[in-house]
C-alpha cells in the first residue's frame, strides 16, 4: 500500500480505511498483533486483516461486518484526524485542475495543516514531482511529515517548519505552481512568485472573507500576475428516494357511471403513486472559501 | 538571448505543435504548420512566425494575417489622467456622441493603424467619454478593446485550457460536461500516474486526454469505444509526446461480452467482414480527423469508376497496382489491429483494473454494469451523465446488486467572481447545465449474503451524525 500506488493485499504497516456502512469510515494503522474495535466488535489485524485483499468483508468479533478499503487521498480527506479546518475533495479537484498539476510538477504549499490537499497534490504529482510545504507551527508540521512516512510518499516531499510570509518557502526558481491557504496570503504572494520557475506558473489562493480575497487579487496585480481569476465552487449531494405520492379521491365518476365501458376499464382507486427521485439536503455547506487562481508570467 | 543553456526550447513553439490560440475567452486548439491558413474569431492568420517564440506570448496579427510578437508588457490602461464624471443623469443617448463615423474608422483599419491607436482614436472623438463614471469607463475600453484589438496568445495545451475551449466552443460534442465537472471525475476516480484505467466516452476525447495527462505516460489507459472506432480529435489537442501513445489501448465495447464469457478469440484475423470495414474507416478517422468525410467517399468513388476507366490500359495498371499496394497496407492494419485487441483484451482479462471513468452519450446504466466487472475490489468508478435520472436509475441498480461502496450522486455549482476596487461580485452562476456524477468504491461481491440485506444492517443514523461532527 502507498497512497501513490494500487496493491492488492494488505501488508503489515499499511493504513487501512475500515467502511463501517454509509459514509462512516475509519482509518487503521494495521499492524501484526494489534486489535480494532468498532461498533461491530473487534477486528483482529493478523488474521482478519494482514493477507486480505483490500475490498473485502471482515467479519468482526460480534459477527457483525465491515469493508476493509485502499487508502486514496479522498478517503484519508473524510477520516483523517482533523489538526486544522481542512479543505475537501470538491475544492481540492478544482485546484488541482486549475493549478495543472500532473506527474512531474513541482509545486510550493502553505500552510500544510492536517495536510488533506498535500496527500491529494502526492498522488498527482508522483513518481517525478515534488510538494515543498511550509507550516509554521511546529507540532503540526512533525506531525505530517510523521504521516507522510506511514504513508509512504516521504520521498516526494519535503515539510518546512517556518513562516511563509517572513522566510518564504525555503526554495526558488523551481515550482510549477504554488497553493496558498493561509490568513494574510497578500504577504506571500512576492515569495510565491520568487519560489516559481522563471518561465512562469499557476498559484492559487484560498481563503473564506471576500476582504482576504480583495487584497490577495491586490498583491498579485502588483507583482505582474496575469489572468486573474476567482471562483467558488459548492457540491451538491443528491439523496436517492423512494418517494410516494399520495392521489386525491374525486369522488366517484359521473361520467364512468353513465359510460359502463370506460368505468370497467378505470383502474381501482390506487391511493399513492411511487416514484424515484432525489432530494437535497435540508442543509448544505453553502460556501468553504474562494479560490482565486493566476499565472505568473514570464520573468 | 541564448535561452537553450536555461531549459527554455521545452518552452518554445516548434513546427507541428498543437497549440491553443486566446483571445479574451475565446480559445481555439490548432496545430502549427507552415504557411496553413487559419481562422480565428473572422480573421485569418498564418502562425509561421510563432515557430520559435516562447509560449504564452502574445502576438499582434498585422496585415496579411501575419503575427508580430507584441512586448510582454504593455500597460492597460489607456488614458491615465483619468477624468470622469459620478453618475449618468447629464448623458443623453442622441446617437451623436461618436465623430468618426464608420467610414473613418474604416480608413483608419486600411490605412494599417494598430487596434490599440483605434481604440485611443474613438475614445477621444466621444463627445460623452470623460462624462462616463470611471466604471463605464473602463467598460467601454474592454468592449472596444474586443471588437478592434486583434491580438493573439499562443498557449500550451493543458486540460485546464482545452475543456474550457470545449466548453465554450462546442459543449454538444463533450455532452456539456462542464471544466469543473471534468476536474472531480479526475479526482473522484483517483487518477494517478501507474494505474490501469478504465475509460468510456463520447466526448470526443477529452476525458481520455484528461486522464492521461494526470497519468503523464506511466501506466495503462483502455479506451472502451463504441463503434467503428475511437474518436480522439481532443487527445491530439493535447499534443502529448509520443511515448504517452505507448499507454493506450483500445477495446471495442461490442466484444465486451465475448470477453466476459471467453468466448472472444483474438487469434482469428478478424470477427467479420463487416468490422474489418469500419474498423478500417476508423482509423482513417484517427489519422486525419478532418479529412476524414471527404477522404473515404472519394476512395469509394475511385474503386467503382475503375472498371469504366479500363480502356486506358496505363491507368487500369497503376490503378491494379495502387489496388494492391493499398490491399497490403489494409493487411498490415488489419494485423496491427489484431495484435492491438489481442494487447487490450489480454490487459482486460485480468479484471484488475484500477479506475473507471463513464462521460458519454450512452445511457450509463449498461455501461457501468459491464464494464465494473472489468475493476479490481476496492477501486474508485466515477459516471457522469447529463440527465441526472440516468444516473438514478445507475445508482439503484448498484444498491440492489451490492459489490459497491460509497454511493454518491452528485453535481457542482461554479460561480465566478469579479474582484475590482469598490466592484467585487459574483459575475456568473453556472448551474445544473455541468451535469451529474455517480460515484463509488467497488467491493468484493458478496457470496454469502443475499442482495439488500446491506442496507438493513447499515445504521440509518450515522451519516447525519458523522456530517454534524465533521463540519
Amino acid at each position: 500500500m502507498s497512497f501513490v500506488e494500487y496493491s492488492d493485499f494488505i501488508q503489515d504497516g499499511d493504513v487501512a480505511v475500515v467502511y463501517l456502512g454509509h459514509e462512516s469510515m475509519m482509518p487503521v494503522k494495521v499492524q501484526q498483533g494489534a486489535q480494532t474495535q468498532t461498533r461491530y466488535g473487534a477486528i483482529r489485524h493478523s488474521t482478519d486483516l494482514i493477507g486480505q485483499r483490500y475490498g473485502s468483508k471482515v467479519t468482526c468479533s460480534k459477527g457483525g461486518w465491515v469493508y476493509v478499503l485502499h487508502p486514496t487521498p479522498e478517503l484519508w480527506t473524510v477520516t483523517l484526524p482533523h489538526r486544522t479546518q481542512i479543505l475537501y475533495t470538491t475544492d481540492i479537484a478544482t485546484i488541482t485542475m486549475m493549478l495543472e498539476l500532473k506527474p512531474g510538477s513541482v509545486v510550493c504549499e502553505s500552510g500544510t495543516g492536517s495536510g488533506s490537499l498535500s496527500h491529494a497534490i502526492l498522488r498527482t504529482i508522483a513518481p517525478t514531482g515534488h510538494l515543498h510545504t511550509v507550516e509554521f507551527h511546529q507540532q503540526r508540521a512533525e506531525k505530517v511529515a510523521e504521516e507522510f512516512k506511514e504513508h509512504r510518499v516521504d520521498h516526494l516531499v519535503t515539510v518546512r517548519n517556518q513562516d511563509v510570509c517572513k522566510d518564504g518557502f525555503g526554495v526558488t526558481g523551481v515550482a510549477d505552481a504554488v497553493f496558498l491557504d493561509i490568513p494574510s496570503p497578500w504577504e506571500a504572494v512576492r515569495h510565491a512568485k520568487a519560489a516559481m520557475k522563471k518561465q512562469g506558473g499557476r498559484v492559487c489562493s484560498f481563503s473564506p472573507c471576500i476582504e482576504q480575497v480583495q487584497r490577495t487579487c491586490e498583491a498579485l496585480v502588483d507583482q505582474g500576475f496575469e489572468e486573474i481569476s476567482t471562483v467558488e465552487i459548492l457540491l451538491r449531494i443528491h439523496d436517492v428516494r423512494t418517494v410516494s405520492l399520495p392521489l386525491p379521491d374525486f369522488g366517484p365518476d359521473s361520467l364512468a357511471q353513465t359510460q359502463p365501458d370506460i368505468a370497467e376499464k378505470t383502474p381501482p382507486i390506487q391511493a399513492s403513486v411511487a416514484m424515484k427521485t432525489t432530494i437535497l439536503p435540508r442543509e448544505m455547506p453553502g460556501h468553504t472559501g474562494y479560490l482565486t487562481f493566476a499565472t505568473k508570467p514570464r520573468t | 538571448m541564448a535561452d537553450n543553456v536555461d531549459g527554455d526550447s521545452l518552452y518554445r513553439i516548434k513546427e507541428g505543435d498543437y497549440v491553443v490560440l486566446k483571445r479574451g475567452d475565446i480559445f481555439k486548439a490548432v496545430q502549427i504548420q507552415p504557411k496553413k491558413k487559419v481562422i480565428f474569431e473572422k480573421q485569418w492568420l498564418f502562425l509561421d512566425k510563432a515557430v520559435g517564440q516562447l509560449y504564452s506570448s502574445t502576438f499582434e496579427i498585422v496585415s496579411g494575417g501575419i503575427l508580430q510578437p507584441l512586448k510582454p508588457k504593455h500597460t492597460e490602461s489607456s488614458s491615465d489622467a483619468k477624468e470622469a464624471g459620478t453618475d449618468n443623469r447629464n448623458i443623453v443617448d442622441d446617437g451623436k456622441s461618436q465623430k468618426l463615423t464608420r467610414d473613418d474608422i474604416e480608413t483608419l483599419k486600411e490605412k494599417g493603424m494598430k487596434g490599440q491607436e483605434i481604440i485611443q482614436q474613438l475614445i477621444e472623438n466621444s463627445s460623452t467619454f470623460k462624462d462616463k463614471t470611471e466604471y463605464a469607463q473602463d467598460k467601454y475600453i474592454k468592449k472596444k478593446k474586443k471588437k478592434y484589438e486583434n491580438t493573439v496568445t499562443i498557449l500550451k495545451p493543458s486540460c485546464r485550457i482545452l475543456a474550457m475551449m470545449y466548453h465554450g466552443r462546442e459543449p454538444g460534442k463533450i455532452c456539456h460536461l462542464q471544466y469543473d465537472t471534468l476536474a472531480q471525475m479526475l479526482t473522484l476516480a483517483n487518477i494517478h500516474a501507474g494505474s490501469k484505467v478504465l475509460v468510456f466516452e463520447t466526448c470526443a476525447g477529452l476525458v481520455l486526454g484528461s486522464v492521461m495527462e494526470r497519468m503523464g505516460g506511466y501506466g495503462s489507459v483502455i479506451q472502451m469505444y463504441p463503434g467503428g472506432g475511437p474518436v480522439r480529435a481532443g487527445v491530439e489537442s493535447f499534443g502529448f509526446p509520443e511515448h504517452f501513445h505507448d499507454m493506450l489501448h483500445e477495446f471495442p465495447i461490442c466484444h465486451v461480452n465475448a470477453l466476459l464469457a471467453g468466448t472472444l478469440d483474438t487469434t482469428a484475423k478478424d470477427p467479420s467482414a463487416d468490422s474489418k470495414k469500419s474498423d478500417m474507416a476508423a482509423e482513417e478517422e484517427q489519422n486525419q480527423p478532418e479529412a476524414e468525410r471527404r477522404g473515404s467517399p472519394e476512395e469509394q468513388s475511385m474503386e467503382t469508376n475503375s472498371g469504366a476507366d479500363g480502356s486506358h490500359d496505363h491507368e487500369k495498371d497503376e490503378q491494379e497496382k495502387l489496388k494492391e499496394a493499398r490491399a497490403q497496407r489494409k493487411k498490415v492494419k488489419q494485423e496491427e489491429k489484431r495484435k492491438k485487441l489481442a494487447a487490450a483484451a489480454a490487459l482486460l482479462e485480468g479484471r484488475n483494473a484500477d479506475g473507471l471513468v463513464i462521460a458519454s452519450r450512452f445511457h450509463p446504466c449498461p455501461v457501468l454494469m459491464g464494464l465494473l466487472k472489468f475493476l479490481s475490489p476496492s477501486r474508485p468508478f466515477v459516471v457522469y451523465s447529463q440527465y441526472k435520472e440516468a444516473l438514478i436509475e445507475c445508482y439503484t441498480k448498484l444498491k440492489e446488486q451490492g459489490g459497491t461502496v460509497n454511493l454518491r450522486l452528485t453535481d457542482t455549482w461554479l460561480r465566478h467572481y469579479q474582484v475590482l476596487p469598490n466592484r467585487t461580485h459574483p459575475v456568473l452562476l453556472m448551474s445544473g447545465g455541468g451535469g451529474y456524477l455517480l460515484s463509488g468504491t467497488t467491493v468484493a461481491a458478496d457470496r454469502s449474503k443475499p442482495a439488500g440485506s446491506q442496507r438493513a444492517e447499515e445504521p440509518a443514523a450515522k451519516r447525519l451524525k458523522l456530517t454534524d461532527t465533521e463540519r
